[in-house]
């Protein structure tokens, strides 16, 4: 088990500077030039100056080496400088926003809490919502409830995600006025009343990603549920006089819920990329928002370090999706 | 007893012909598929949704870009039962118009995406040497962070397709081609799967000892029995393609707003949220009930196709 981890782990290397590889280069074409809101007065050669500064007017092997190490070696010195007080990035150039001319990285921190909350909630209460739904409607397959509960299922999957929100914002915020319709991010929670207003405002962009995900996973649930009741060993469970609960919620449960953990943990860098279109719905000012703005505004370094961001969360979650198989599932062997 | 056996044997010999014709394939999938009463309803829904958006406009009477400024923000009227727009322009004209361009983007690049995964499926299924850096290559595309690539991309070709073949062809290569190309990883494994199974029946070495060449091998015996997996990934195509244009044209990165799609009517309805909230609705409606449907459909294709469900 150990073994295929450090493989896994070794193999996403390549994978990781494949992607990166392609990031770069698809943005290398992009028509928009940083120094378009310069003012005409500013000499050409002031210009180029300007450019080189940037780290621009290089040949592109250079420029995508140059930003891995800006990327894997900079960055994470900053990061342990910041955590233990010492100095081993002092001086040293880190990838820049061409927007504020700040590190691209302080900027993706600062927005990082927003996203957390709103998509890391709506995973886990679309996750809790999911499990029950499923278990119930695969043990009383064709039941009223799972009639009821599947097509439901299916609306959620069907329905996108900004129609539901802006539907969602015009019966609660608009008609009754229950919820605001934007994420304020400046809000702090001190006490009881701003708890709640933290909880007010989480609700609608909470509820629409976790519809959506409750309903993907509960499919899940109820098929590997079906798959497992008609197992021999649940008729072997019941014949040898265990309860029904003890064979469904033991027995039954414990290996469908195999396939439906890596499915989960597969769903999570999914859900930060539909989470760019809630935030954008609800105004919460995450990372989505943040790569919609920079896209708007031609941005590149900002574009790259994001969309490389999703990416890495791709690979890390594929890689714990494996490995969950692996310890979970006796049969799988991966030596 | 010998005598027996043989009158017994001529007398299956004197059975009268069977009259009727063999059930054909398709006449037990549709048999299987009638039963699946979603999958039915959800055929029928797209059917009239396709048929009023493409043949609707010829029949009312009113241009969707033709504007009445005296007659702006109306709400449901005989005139025009969806209301008009803040430029007087006709809701019902522009939710066809907007419904030919989103169903044109599904269906082309469903087609193209499907295309894609069918070839690199049955290469790295049948031909041993590409199977590896094939799937390898799934694999990359599969870990690419694809909503927010397509925006890149959108971002990046928009104005070069633009000049290239006008404002609408552009973004309407741009979109089919961008959703076509992050789209046909899930198509190729589930073909490759299905060739690799199909090539070590016995069919597949009769016909190979009677020297058929490889390309006629593919089109003539594997392309026909997988598809049903690629019938399948079809209809779930669509409804991605769909949903996929509808959220580039709601986060502004889709068509221009003279060139309505319904992602785009909602995308510009949600200024005009406070006052006339109804107006998200209608596209917001035509989108799901598209999705909806079409994921009926393919759920009951799925069973329909599938002769083990089928038998029973």
């Amino acid at each position: 088990m150990l073994t295929f981890t450090v493989r896994r782990l070794v193999l996403a290397v390549p994978t990781l500077l494949f992607i990166s590889l392609v990031i770069f280069l698809l943005l290398e074409l992009a028509p928009g030039d940083p120094m378009a809101q310069v003012p005409l007065t500013v000499p050409p050669e002031v210009k180029e100056k300007m450019r080189e500064a940037l780290g621009l007017g290089q040949p592109v092997h250079i420029r995508f080496v140059k930003w891995l190490v800006q990327f894997f070696w900079i960055e994470p010195q900053v990061l342990f400088d910041h955590v233990f007080g010492t100095t081993f990035a002092e001086g040293k150039l880190r990838v820049l926003s061409w927007q504020t001319r700040s590190p691209v990285m302080d900027i993706v921190v600062q927005r990082m809490p927003q996203t957390l909350w709103v998509v890391g909630m709506s995973y886990i209460i679309g996750v809790l919502i999911a499990l029950p739904i499923g278990i119930y409607s695969a043990y009383r397959q064709y039941s009223i409830f799972d009639q009821v509960g599947t097509f439901i299922s299916m609306i959620g999957f069907s329905v996108p995600t900004f129609f539901t929100g802006v539907l969602l914002i015009v019966i609660f915020s608009v008609n009754l006025g229950w919820f605001p319709s934007i994420y304020d991010t400046t809000h702090k929670v001190t006490d009881w009343d701003s708890f709640v207003g933290q909880l007010r405002q989480l609700a609608m962009p909470v509820f629409v990603l976790a519809l959506y995900n409750a309903a993907q996973i509960s499919r899940f649930m109820r098929a590997s549920m079906l798959d497992n009741l008609n197992q021999d060993y649940v008729r072997t469970a019941r014949a040898k006089g265990l309860g029904e609960k003890a064979v469904v919620l033991v027995h039954v449960l414990r290996n469908s819920m195999i396939p439906v953990v890596t499915v989960i943990a597969l769903g999570a860098p999914q859900v930060f990329g539909g989470a760019i279109i809630t935030e954008q719905v609800f105004k919460v000012n995450g990372l989505g928002h943040l790569l919609i703005g920079a896209i708007e505004a031609n941005d590149l370094p900002t574009v790259q370090t994001l969309t490389f961001i999703f990416a890495l969360l791709i690979v890390v979650f594929n890689i714990i999706a494996d490995v969950l198989y692996g310890i979970l599932d006796p049969r799988i062997r991966y030596d | 007893m010998t005598d027996e056996k043989q009158t017994a044997a001529i007398g299956a010999l004197s059975d009268p012909m069977p009259s009727a014709p063999p059930r054909s394939q398709w006449r037990a999938v549709w048999e299987q598929f009638k039963t699946h009463k979603g999958a039915l309803l959800g055929g029928i829904i797209f059917l009239v949704i396709v048929l009023t958006v493409f043949v609707g406009p010829w029949i009312w009477p009113y241009d969707p870009t033709y504007i009445d400024i005296r007659a702006r923000n109306q709400g449901p009227s005989f005139a025009h039962p969806l209301g008009t727009d803040q430029l007087g322009r006709d809701t019902l004209a522009r939710m066809m118009a907007g419904g030919q361009v989103s169903v044109a983007v599904g269906i082309t690049a469903m087609l193209l995406a499907l295309f894609l995964g069918s070839l690199v499926g049955v290469l790295a299924g049948f031909f041993k040497k590409l199977d590896g850096p094939l799937m390898r290559l799934t694999d990359l595309f599969l870990a690419l962070p694809l909503l927010p690539l397509l925006l890149v991309m959108v971002l990046l070709f928009r104005d070069t397709l633009n000049q290239a073949f006008g404002p609408e062809t552009g973004i309407f290569i741009l979109i089919v081609l961008a959703i076509g190309v992050t789209s046909w990883m899930p198509t190729a494994r589930i073909v490759r799967g299905d060739v690799l199974a199909l090539k070590e029946r016995e069919f597949v070495l009769a016909a190979r000892s009677i020297g058929t060449k490889n390309g006629k091998m593919i089109t003539r015996h594997i392309l026909p029995n997988v598809l049903s997996p690629i019938m399948v990934s079809a209809t779930l195509g669509i409804a991605n393609a769909i949903i996929t244009e509808s959220a580039l044209s709601f986060l502004g990165l889709g068509f221009p707003p003279d060139f309505p799609t319904w992602g785009r009517l909602l995308f510009d309805a949600t200024d005009y949220l406070q006052q006339y909230p109804e107006r998200v609705f209608w596209p917001g409606l035509a989108i799901s009930l598209t999705v909806l449907s079409v994921n009926y459909l393919g759920d009951g294709l799925r069973d329909a196709l599938d002769p083990r469900i089928r038998g029973r």
